[in-house]
């Protein structure tokens, strides 16, 4: 298996949304390489023949009756957001100026 | 007069219900005692007083007013920071939530206030239930009532320290890879994870939804099974809430035997690694079921060597995902909003400012274990794993009734020990993650104190899906005739503070 590199780490963080520090950068590659050396040990028993489990029940869609019922109502959904506007999350600029 | 903090959740219940004590005394006893002790042990992130006293008061209306008192009605409980509670601040023990004021309460939160339980305030917990010490919370670590200077166990390590520390007779604890079993092993309390699906996870905060349940902490068997009862059902807002009734726990508990019962020794669940005091407790304890009448055989489930490797795959996998919701927009906090930054960086920054260590090593994981090329490999691997473990578990399950082994390979580590050594740490929950993966029910309880530095052992005890009762029914027998022999509950034995 390949080692991880700080620049490995550095593309996980981007692709995970975490502003890394430099000094994390090391850190995190030491022990995610240890773990990652550690855990992928599962391959030696996981044959071509076994299917995989990705749940312990076997799921299925659960429908409620389209009716109107009491929810949130939006001060109490707004009521935690970091800034808002008439009644709408505001949100940092998503979009380029061009 | 008896000291309130001392008794059982039963007894409570039924001291208030005669009305030798209002539930307002017992609810104060309890806020006196964290008042005087909590200082050292911070099992608690939030102390809601007047909302404790708020319902401990309509408890005693209820009572004058002559209607019946549920079960629990008026017993007071530590409710672990990861359920909703609406009105009072919820954090996972992330710097990510703090100050976040939920609008709902969890369906778990809910029912406890309909069965009259006085919730005391919210326990401290690893962050989004990410360890198994307490000492990644952002709010600082939780001790261990035996020992201040040790781990209360984790994730929930505020709800087996606020028991252990007699500041609430009962509490709330969610399982993902242990996180009830073992605090409970390592503070001599009683802790169950619930079938899968057993306890509703609506409103509560998701870590891996495959693998977390929520369930019942406390210091007797028959009060987690009261508790136990009080939360477990359907939830139609919960989309993977099992509709079938609750196997007869409280039954179980009042009616502990194992004779005739056929209990199976993990094999794989022993040798290096497990600590020689655990070892010798847990034979004792082996050798009582044989004692009172259990058949007890070997079996072994070769599987379960690969759980702890899946695990951490898995868990990371789903976690990533789950967590991907924290993008500052909606809820939370916000770094970085100052009109220079874009909302994605915004996101990264809140992130990386709002996550603790374990948190973004988990989220980057479980990134890297999903990433294209490595998926088959890591993600599929693990998920063939699971499957194994499930085969394994049916197969010893067609021969024997329930399973015994350690709950951890060693009594409470000192706080600062594994603390920056992830791999050390994950070894805690060895034992108890199979159970997570195949999504079947499991309990700890105490099994007396290793002879090398008299911490609490724990027994774990593992049962089919939907045959929690087995657990409690087992977990009754055993905690009546350990009671017997050393005279007392194990629990006397704790330092008073």
């Amino acid at each position: 298996m390949p080692g991880i590199t700080r620049e490995e780490v550095a593309h996980l963080g981007r692709l995970s949304r975490l502003e890394l520090k430099d000094e994390e950068l090391d850190h995190f590659a030491g022990q995610l390489d240890a773990i990652i050396g550690a855990v992928a040990r599962v391959a030696e028993v996981a044959g071509e023949d076994v299917p995989p489990t990705s749940h312990p029940l076997p799921l299925t869609n659960v429908m409620r009756p389209d009716v109107v019922r009491p929810s949130l109502t939006p001060r109490q959904a707004l009521s935690g957001a970091p800034a808002q506007e008439q009644q709408r999350f505001k949100v940092p600029q998503i979009l380029g100026e061009d | 007069m008896t000291d309130l903090t001392r008794m059982t959740a039963a007894e409570t219940a039924a001291t208030i219900a005669a009305g030798e004590a209002s539930a307002t005394e017992v609810a104060q006893a309890h806020l006196d005692r964290i008042g005087a002790v909590d200082e050292k042990v911070h099992a608690f992130l939030h102390v809601d007083t007047e909302g404790a006293l708020r319902a401990a008061r309509a408890v005693d209306d209820r009572r004058a007013r002559g209607e019946e008192l549920g079960p629990l009605a008026g017993v007071p409980l530590a409710l672990k920071d990861i359920f909703t509670t609406e009105g009072v601040p919820t954090t996972v023990g992330s710097k990510i939530l703090e100050g976040w004021i939920p609008s709902y309460d969890a369906t778990l939160t809910r029912r406890l206030k309909d069965a009259g339980v006085v919730i005391l305030g919210k326990t401290n917990m690893d962050e989004f239930a990410m360890g198994s010490s307490t000492e990644n919370s952002a709010y600082g670590p939780t001790g261990n009532p035996w020992d201040l200077t040790r781990i209360p166990g984790g994730s929930g390590g505020g709800s087996s320290a606020a028991l252990a520390s007699f500041q609430a007779p009962l509490a709330i604890g969610t399982d993902t890879g242990g996180s009830i079993r073992q605090p409970a092993s390592v503070t001599g309390t009683v802790g169950v994870k619930p079938t899968y699906g057993g306890v509703s996870r609506y409103g509560m905060v998701a870590f891996s939804s495959s693998l977390d349940q929520g369930g019942p902490c406390a210091r007797t068997v028959l009060d987690a099974a009261l508790l136990h009862e009080a939360i477990a059902g359907h939830d139609p807002l919960d989309s993977t809430s099992i509709d079938a009734p609750v196997p007869p726990v409280v039954e179980a508990a009042r009616n502990g035997d194992v004779r005739g019962m056929r209990i199976g020794v993990v094999k794989e669940f022993a040798g290096e690694g497990y600590q020689a005091g655990v070892m010798t407790r847990f034979n004792e304890a082996v050798e009582l079921l044989r004692e009172l009448g259990a058949d007890v055989v070997e079996v072994s489930c070769p599987s379960f060597s690969y759980a702890l490797a899946a695990y951490y795959l898995i868990a990371p996998s789903e976690c990533s995902s789950n967590l991907a919701r924290f993008d500052a927009m909606r809820y939370g906090m916000r770094v970085g909003d100052d009109g220079t930054h874009s909302a994605e960086e915004v996101t990264a920054l809140t992130r990386a400012a709002g996550f603790g260590a374990e948190v973004k090593r988990r989220v980057m994981l479980g990134t890297y274990a999903l990433s294209s090329g490595y998926y088959d490999a890591y993600y599929g691997s693990a998920q063939k794993v699971r499957t194994l473990i499930t085969r394994d578990f049916e197969r010893v399950f067609g021969g024997v009734d329930v399973l015994v082994s350690p709950t951890t390979p060693t009594t409470a580590f000192p706080i600062g020990e594994r603390a920056d050594d992830p791999m050390a740490m994950y070894l805690a929950d060895l034992c108890t993650i199979p159970t997570n993966l195949a999504g079947n029910a499991a309990m700890s309880l105490p099994c007396g104190l290793a002879p090398e530095d008299g911490l609490p052992v724990g027994l774990q005890i593992i049962a089919p899906a939907m045959a929690d009762d087995r657990l409690y029914r087992v977990g009754a027998a055993v905690e009546a005739a350990f009671t017997a022999r050393w005279g007392h509950p194990i629990l006397e034995e704790a330092p008073t503070l």
